[in-house]
């Protein structure tokens, strides 16, 4: 632990869940259901951070009858090349189906005008606000602006809980726990993406310093439209958009599969433009009250997107819509390291997603169900442990040093060189071999500076580890893309354009300054699924 | 970003602070709300929609501070526009601002469906 003069709050828990978003609600739930002491911790508030409140998840929504299941899960296999697993999807399906119409006097599900209730899709900021109060009322302590530094063990190097910072009370905390729940989302670098601030990759650090495995880290470049300019990755009304460029010439971008690639290739060609007039008359009128965030850029700026030509751009969404994260090993979503826990965008989510992106619904899908098995095993695992309350330790990360109040390395110098190399199409969505390996060259070098330099963690001390963990997550996301020698879903290398046999296969790697790699090859089944 | 905060609509409340999720709002010395930290404002709205006196107003870009009038702003009608179009609070009951989140699923088909092929 590194000495502060801070006041420290010192707590014991059975269970500690890291991060309050989607998963993390849904995971604190599961593990006070089971009768647990839960604790939840937020760098920002439970409510509000994450990608989830700032958006309107609609789940992965099929009934439960066989045919329907099958053939859902069959579509999705399709899109998976081999890297998913049909009995995860049923899972999911299942503990999806079953969970939402649960939290009815937390959320108004409205009905259609058939009179029918709408469970598939709700509005995020409704969804969290209502996921906060359910978790409150089951007796979870929720510990707001409380952000995890790093995790901790106990004298025989079992996990037991995290320490943090309490950025508006002040002082330090540490939560002395059972087992601990990693739910705090993905990473997209600090882009524009709505709602992504807090996404910066803290959990997969966290966890490799504990020698956990990562996996899927390749697929991790997912791209959304946006006015330019703003935030709102609100993507539904821009199906109806006609594009043009500069000179006003119409441009050959439609709707369909094609649509990301069309968009960026014209994106890095210039401006794009977009007109939504083919939006009709009586969904323009709904829409405030579909999506209510939607028309606030174009409004606030006086800007009227069925008549006018308007700038579009796209945000990048690293590890949120993209695949990767941590590996989880079993039904209770444990990671390679005993009684952590991940759940949501924080774990790899190849299980139903394979290579291509989950997309809203069975990403959402995802985070509550992995949420509540992780939030369920950590209980039934906690149950069992006596905690050591003494002769806690932490991993001696890097940016942990609260000596150093002086910053010698420029952080925003450094967060740009690393955003300079995961946010460009050109780099990203559409990758080389020769351009991954001077991406990671250039993130290598940032990586010297990030271990060799002071991130003055005195003065800001969770800006310090989000910046060594999105130099950490830039090198695993192009590791595992160079490694990676062959083009699969999401991952398009020009260079190698075909899928090979050869890489059916999990890329597992970790690390912090000496990165591993590791091919685990598919099941033979689950390839012969994909390729039915 | 986060641009205005009206002291006198403001009740001083602090929820605003409270759920500001990186932390970019601060109480001042009066009690209340100042902006500390613009660079941090993720540009999300979430304090328009908690804060039941539309005190606040968050410019929709994201990239760089602007420099607005606030009686222009007072006067727009847009304070407290995602709030009352969300139907919260004093809102909940009205039914022109009821949540219609579900029709999502068939503008989404209704986009496929009315799909013409691009001619050059």
């Amino acid at each position: 632990m590194t000495s502060t003069s801070s006041p420290l709050l010192e707590l014991r828990a059975d269970v500690l869940v890291i991060g309050g978003g989607l998963a993390g609600t849904w995971a604190a739930l599961a593990a006070a259901r089971e009768g647990c002491r839960v604790i939840l911790v937020d760098k920002g508030y439970c409510g509000t951070s994450g990608v989830t409140a700032t958006a309107g998840p609609g789940h992965w929504w099929v009934p439960p009858e066989p045919q329907a299941r099958a053939a859902a899960i069959d579509k999705r296999l399709g899109t998976a090349y081999g890297l998913a697993d049909g009995r995860w999807m049923a899972r999911a399906l299942e503990t999806t189906w079953n969970s939402l119409p649960g939290i009815a006097g937390y959320y108004a599900f409205p009905q259609d005008e058939h009179g029918v209730t709408q469970y598939r899709g709700l509005r995020g900021p409704e969804y969290m606000r209502g996921m906060r109060k359910l978790i409150e009322d089951n007796g979870v302590t929720i510990l707001d602006h409380s952000p995890a530094l790093q995790l901790l063990r106990d004298a025989n190097g079992a996990i037991s809980g995290a320490s943090g910072w309490r950025r508006q009370a002040g002082g330090d905390w540490q939560v002395n726990a059972g087992a601990t729940v990693i739910a705090s989302g993905g990473c997209a670098f600090l882009s524009r993406l709505l709602g992504s601030h807090t996404n910066t990759g803290d959990g997969y650090l966290m966890a490799a310093e504990a020698g956990a495995e990562l996996s899927g880290m390749e697929f991790s470049n997912y791209y959304c439209i946006a006015a330019a300019g703003s935030t709102m990755t609100r993507s539904m009304v821009y199906t109806f958009g006609d594009y043009f460029d500069a000179s006003n010439r119409q441009l050959p971008i439609q709707q369909g599969p094609e649509f990301t690639h069309q968009l960026a290739r014209a994106l890095i060609e210039g401006p794009v433009y977009c007109r939504l007039n083919r939006v009709p008359q009586n969904i323009r009128q709904q829409l405030p009250s579909i999506q209510p965030n939607l028309m606030l850029p174009f409004d606030r700026h006086g800007i009227d997107p069925y008549r006018q030509r308007f700038p579009v751009t796209m945000h990048a969404e690293g590890t949120i819509r993209g695949v990767g994260g941590l590996r989880v090993i079993d039904d209770d979503c444990q990671t390679t390291i005993a009684g952590l826990f991940a759940a949501g965008d924080a774990a790899s989510r190849e299980p139903i997603a394979g290579a291509t992106s989950g997309g809203g619904a069975q990403n959402s899908a995802w985070a509550l169900s992995t949420g509540q098995w992780a939030g369920r095993g950590a209980a039934r695992l906690a149950r069992g442990r006596s905690l050591q309350p003494t002769g806690l330790s932490g991993f001696d990360g890097i940016g942990l040093d609260r000596r150093e109040n002086g910053a010698s390395a420029d952080g925003q110098e450094l967060l740009r060189r690393i955003q300079d190399e995961v946010h460009p199409l050109d780099k990203n969505l559409f990758r080389s071999g020769t351009q991954l390996t001077r991406s990671l060259q250039a993130l290598e070098s940032v990586w010297d500076q990030v271990h060799g330099g002071s991130l003055g963690a005195g003065q800001k001390p969770l800006r310090a580890r989000e910046l060594v963990a999105m130099a950490a997550t830039a090198r695993w996301c192009y590791h595992a893309a160079e490694q990676r020698k062959e083009s699969r879903g999401m991952h398009q290398r020009s260079d190698l354009p075909k899928q090979s046999a050869n890489y059916d296969a999990h890329m597992r790697l970790g690390g912090l300054d000496n990165l591993w790699l590791r091919h685990d090859p598919l099941p033979r089944q689950t390839t012969q699924g994909a390729l039915a | 970003m986060i641009e205005l905060i009206y002291s006198d609509l403001c009740n001083g409340c602090g929820k605003c602070v409270a759920v500001c999720p990186t932390n970019a709002l601060a109480l001042g010395n009066n009690h209340l709300p100042q902006i500390s930290d613009q660079a941090a404002c993720q540009t999300c709205f979430m304090c328009e929609l908690y804060c039941s006196s539309d005190a606040l107003y968050v410019d929709p870009d994201c990239e760089n501070p602007r420099e607005l009038d606030p009686a222009t702003i007072r006067n727009s009608g847009l304070l407290g526009q995602y709030r009352r179009d969300s139907g919260w609070d004093e809102w909940a009951n009205d039914p022109n601002h009821s949540n219609q989140h579900w029709r999502m699923d068939g503008i989404f088909a209704l986009a496929r469906s009315t799909q013409t092929p691009f001619k050059s």
